[in-house]
């Protein structure tokens, strides 16, 4: 069997999958985003009280999921850019595709205290 | 294995492989897309390549500024636990985050949208499913956009 030539079931066609499916969620969130932030237009109170719930445990870990579902997006984007027009590019595709895990993993581990650290205080106590 | 047949050299019989000769040749197909003098000038425009190009564009200037933004509301100064009416307003009072933020809000949408155009285009195989998914979809788009705008045009810090 000729190496490189297969693209089913291979990374290349998961990190397809995985930017689709990661695009779609954060145009989905976007929506609700831009609709939260109007909340200004209304008043200070009823901006407040919708963003408090931006501030609970279980939307703390919703934030990293977007956070993770966007570090992803991000990176594995900017590979897709590279292999559409750099020479080299679609050569080095599957190195580039392991260079964003890596990327992406040490990223996520860094994310942790800053995004749900509030989580834990308040769960846990300080 | 699968039905097909295969002889000993891997290649099945060519139907029909011998009828012609030099005397009796094989009728000329024309070239799918064959420019003839029939056909307009331009038969479509270039309205997918612009679409491909702008998502690498937009998506190059989207890194900054959506990660920029996240390490802002998530990371910097409390993450999640300073935002309030309060710290937009300090925000919004600089031009410079007025411009960021309507930059991403632009780019973001029409960026999404594009995408999803493209994830509506593979899977809706029915005209009208289509034709209905892309609509709502350029609805919210616009709608979204639009009041996104306003919000940042039209933001009072002493509404009340
Ligand atoms: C959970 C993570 C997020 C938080 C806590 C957050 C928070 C905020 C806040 C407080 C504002 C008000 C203006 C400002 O301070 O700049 C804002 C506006 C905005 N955010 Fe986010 N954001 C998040 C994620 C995102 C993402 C992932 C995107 C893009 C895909 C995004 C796009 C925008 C846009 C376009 C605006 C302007 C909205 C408008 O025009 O009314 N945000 N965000
Ligand atoms: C953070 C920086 C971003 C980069 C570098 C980026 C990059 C890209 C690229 C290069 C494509 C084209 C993929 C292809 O043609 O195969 C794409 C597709 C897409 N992007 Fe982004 N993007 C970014 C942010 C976003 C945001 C904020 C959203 C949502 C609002 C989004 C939603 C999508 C969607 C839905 C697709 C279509 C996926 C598909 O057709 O399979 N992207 N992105």
């Amino acid at each position: 069997m000729p190496a490189g030539t297969l693209y089913r079931g291979r990374e290349g066609m998961w990190s397809w999958v995985a930017h689709r499916v990661t695009g779609v969620l954060i145009f989905f969130f976007l929506f609700v985003h831009v609709l939260d932030t109007a909340l200004v237009r209304v008043s200070p109170e009823a901006y407040d009280t919708v963003v408090a719930t931006y501030k609970t445990p279980i939307v703390a870990l919703l934030e990293y999921g977007l956070v993770a579902a966007i570090l992803f997006h991000a990176l594995n984007g900017l590979r897709v850019i590279a292999v559409d027009f750099w020479i080299k590019g679609a050569r080095y595709q599957k190195q580039m595709l392991w260079t964003v895990v890596a990327l992406w993993v040490v990223l996520m581990l860094g994310a942790i205290y800053p995004v749900l650290g509030h989580a834990a205080r308040e769960l846990f106590g300080s | 294995m699968s039905t097909s047949e295969k002889t000993a050299a891997g290649v099945g019989p060519v139907e029909g492989g011998a009828v012609y000769t030099v005397d009796n040749p094989a009728p000329f197909i024309e070239a799918p897309r064959q420019r003839t003098r029939k056909t307009p000038k331009s038969t479509r425009g270039n309205f997918e390549l612009a679409a491909w190009l702008f998502m690498r564009l937009s998506g190059v200037v989207l890194v900054v500024l959506v990660l920029g933004h996240l390490l802002i509301q998530l990371v910097l100064d409390g993450g999640v636990s300073k935002i309030g009416f309060a710290f937009v307003a300090g925000r919004w009072a600089s031009p410079f985050w007025q411009v960021w933020d309507l930059l991403m809000l632009w780019l973001a949408m029409l960026h999404g949208a594009n995408g999803l155009r493209t994830v509506i285009n593979d899977y809706a195989e029915r005209a009208n499913t289509r034709l209905w998914l892309k609509g709502l979809l350029y609805t919210a788009t616009v709608f979204t956009i639009l009041l996104g705008t306003l919000v940042i045009f039209t933001f009072d810090p002493n509404i009340r």
